[in-house]
């Protein structure tokens, strides 16, 4: 979604900034579309977002008008790292990429931090931990609800936009599996690192999405040597998820014994 | 003050499971009151609560606060008025949190939330006097995650949040139950304190008919989703817990033989 409005702005001629711009807003009001498909019709929060996932297919391919379409810059599309590297044309473009990638991750790291320190932040990390005593506190949990999901949403749908520029394309099924990625990445980051300040846990998220890929960017150059395919991956990745998610329950099954 | 006017309350209502849980319930309640509320599992304390707090709405009937009707209020609406604290101890508060940020969120309790930082210097200053008022030693462990708290401190925190912005009312729902005697004792003294403190006109439900008797300054007794009975005064003062036993067998015809009761008293 995010990518699709992007690529959108840069056909209708604008620059990568109004095009990211307009990926998290409409990024934001996707995510509150699936929270009040959450909040006012009652279904469950993953189903919502499903739903929202699928009627966003459509919506994507009517934005693109086809399911593939190229940001190469032999098309005249200048994205930011193209940009990038025409303004520092002595260091190497990996070398940009890099650090530039690095330093919009640790300014975003910082919003985030702060933002849930504020009055609204705290009001949404205390109704993902107890509906019931925020709304005896005058909180009204739906809002704070809608007010994540906007929030998050507009996170994904800027990353949507800056994969775009990084692989110079767009294409519909890009987004296939995120979620999964998505689930596994904070789950490696839980295991990689333990506490639960805020500093932490954005790091987790972070240090789990690194790590994440990095390890499927193994297995997926290695996994030949012993007969598996690019295509075994999300399966791989389905089964790690499913072990990790069981493994409270798993634990307390068999692990009295020990 | 509180007032409920003719509340019914149905749950499953229109199908075969259909329980009448708040019966033609009318109720009264003047400020500064301290109501100890006792009866059976299902004899409708709880629910009672629930309607008052705006997590049930009842299917008719009007509740009214100061003359406010917030009969069909959503809870987040009407918490100005209220405070609450529960017999689960981790319902009171938020266990991934800080103590300093449970105590930010009930400090900004009916105030506009904006993009401040949530906490400030001033803040922790007023919550460390006030946690150290109830000297449990929370006020050195500000930082620290309220899930790591023991049942007790928990509640002892649920009670100061519940009060930290000045109710009108306070609905306390067995919130001792769950802990052990001393520590029981220790929150119930707390309770009274903050109770007087803040000039708090209180419900309490409760399964200990001594404290039923012992606190506050008028017993109700539910049964099928009614009062059945309703003291105050000398009338309350000279009661034992014997005789309020016998009170709901000679309205109810029936043994209040509920193990939990005899064995609390």
């Amino acid at each position: 979604m995010g990518a699709a409005i992007f690529a959108l702005m840069m056909y209708r001629g604008y620059g990568p900034l109004v095009g990211v711009l307009s990926a998290l807003l409409l990024g934001a009001l996707a995510g509150l579309f699936t929270g009040v498909l959450h909040t006012v019709s009652r279904i469950p929060a993953l189903l919502s977002g499903i739903l929202t996932m699928i009627c966003l297919y459509s919506i994507n391919l009517r934005v693109m008008g086809r399911p593939n379409i190229s940001l190469s810059e032999n098309l005249g599309h200048r994205t930011i790292f193209v940009i990038l590297r025409d303004a520092f044309p002595s260091i190497p473009e990996v070398y940009v990429r890099f650090v530039f990638l690095l330093l919009l991750l640790l300014f975003l790291k910082i919003v985030v931090d702060l933002f849930l320190q504020t009055e609204i932040g705290l009001s949404v990390r205390a109704t993902g931990d107890n509906e019931t005593l925020v709304e005896t506190q005058g909180i009204d949990p739906n809002r704070m609800k809608l007010v994540g999901i906007a929030l998050s949403n507009a996170l994904v749908a800027l990353s949507g936009a800056m994969f775009a520029q990084y692989q110079g394309f767009v294409d519909i099924n890009m987004g296939i599996g995120m979620v999964v990625s998505g689930l596994a990445s904070v789950i490696v980051g839980e295991v990689l690192l333990r506490g639960k300040t805020i500093f932490v846990v954005t790091l987790q998220v972070i240090l789990g999405a690194v790590v994440y890929r990095m390890a499927t960017a193994i297995a997926l150059n290695w996994g030949y040597h012993i007969g598996f395919k690019p295509y075994d991956l999300k399966l791989f990745t389905g089964i790690l998820v499913i072990i990790i998610l069981s493994f409270p329950v798993l634990k307390e099954k068999f692990g009295r014994s020990r | 003050m509180l007032k409920l006017d003719r509340v019914n309350k149905y749950f499953f209502r229109n199908s075969p499971d259909e329980r009448w849980a708040i019966r033609n319930l009318s109720l009264e309640v003047q400020d500064g009151d301290f109501v100890t509320i006792v009866g059976s599992n299902g004899a409708g304390k709880t629910t009672l609560l629930n309607l008052i707090s705006g997590s049930y709405f009842p299917d008719e009937g009007r509740v009214t606060i100061d003359g406010v009707d917030v009969t069909h209020l959503p809870p987040h609406r009407r918490a100005v008025y209220l405070g609450r604290v529960f017999q689960n101890t981790s319902q009171g508060t938020a266990p991934s949190l800080t103590i300093e940020e449970n105590l930010a969120i009930a400090y900004l309790k009916g105030k506009r939330k904006g993009i401040r930082m949530a906490l400030n210097e001033r803040m922790r200053g007023i919550f460390k006097e006030k946690l150290a008022e109830i000297g449990l030693g929370l006020e050195k462990r500000l930082k620290e995650r309220v899930g790591l708290l023991s049942g007790g401190q928990r509640q002892a925190l649920a009670l100061l949040m519940a009060t930290l912005s000045q109710p009108r009312i306070l609905l306390l729902d067995e919130h001792t139950a769950n802990l052990d005697p001393k520590t029981g004792e220790t929150i119930m003294e707390l309770t009274m304190r903050l109770v007087r403190e803040n000039r708090l006109t209180t419900l309490m439900v409760t399964h200990n008919l001594q404290d039923a008797l012992s606190f506050g300054n008028r017993t109700l007794m539910m049964d099928e989703g009614e009062v059945v009975l309703d003291v105050a005064g000398e009338e309350r003062k000279k009661m034992t817990i014997q005789e309020l036993l016998e009170q709901f067998n000679v309205r109810k015809h029936k043994t209040f033989a509920d193990d939990r009761t005899l064995l609390s008293s």
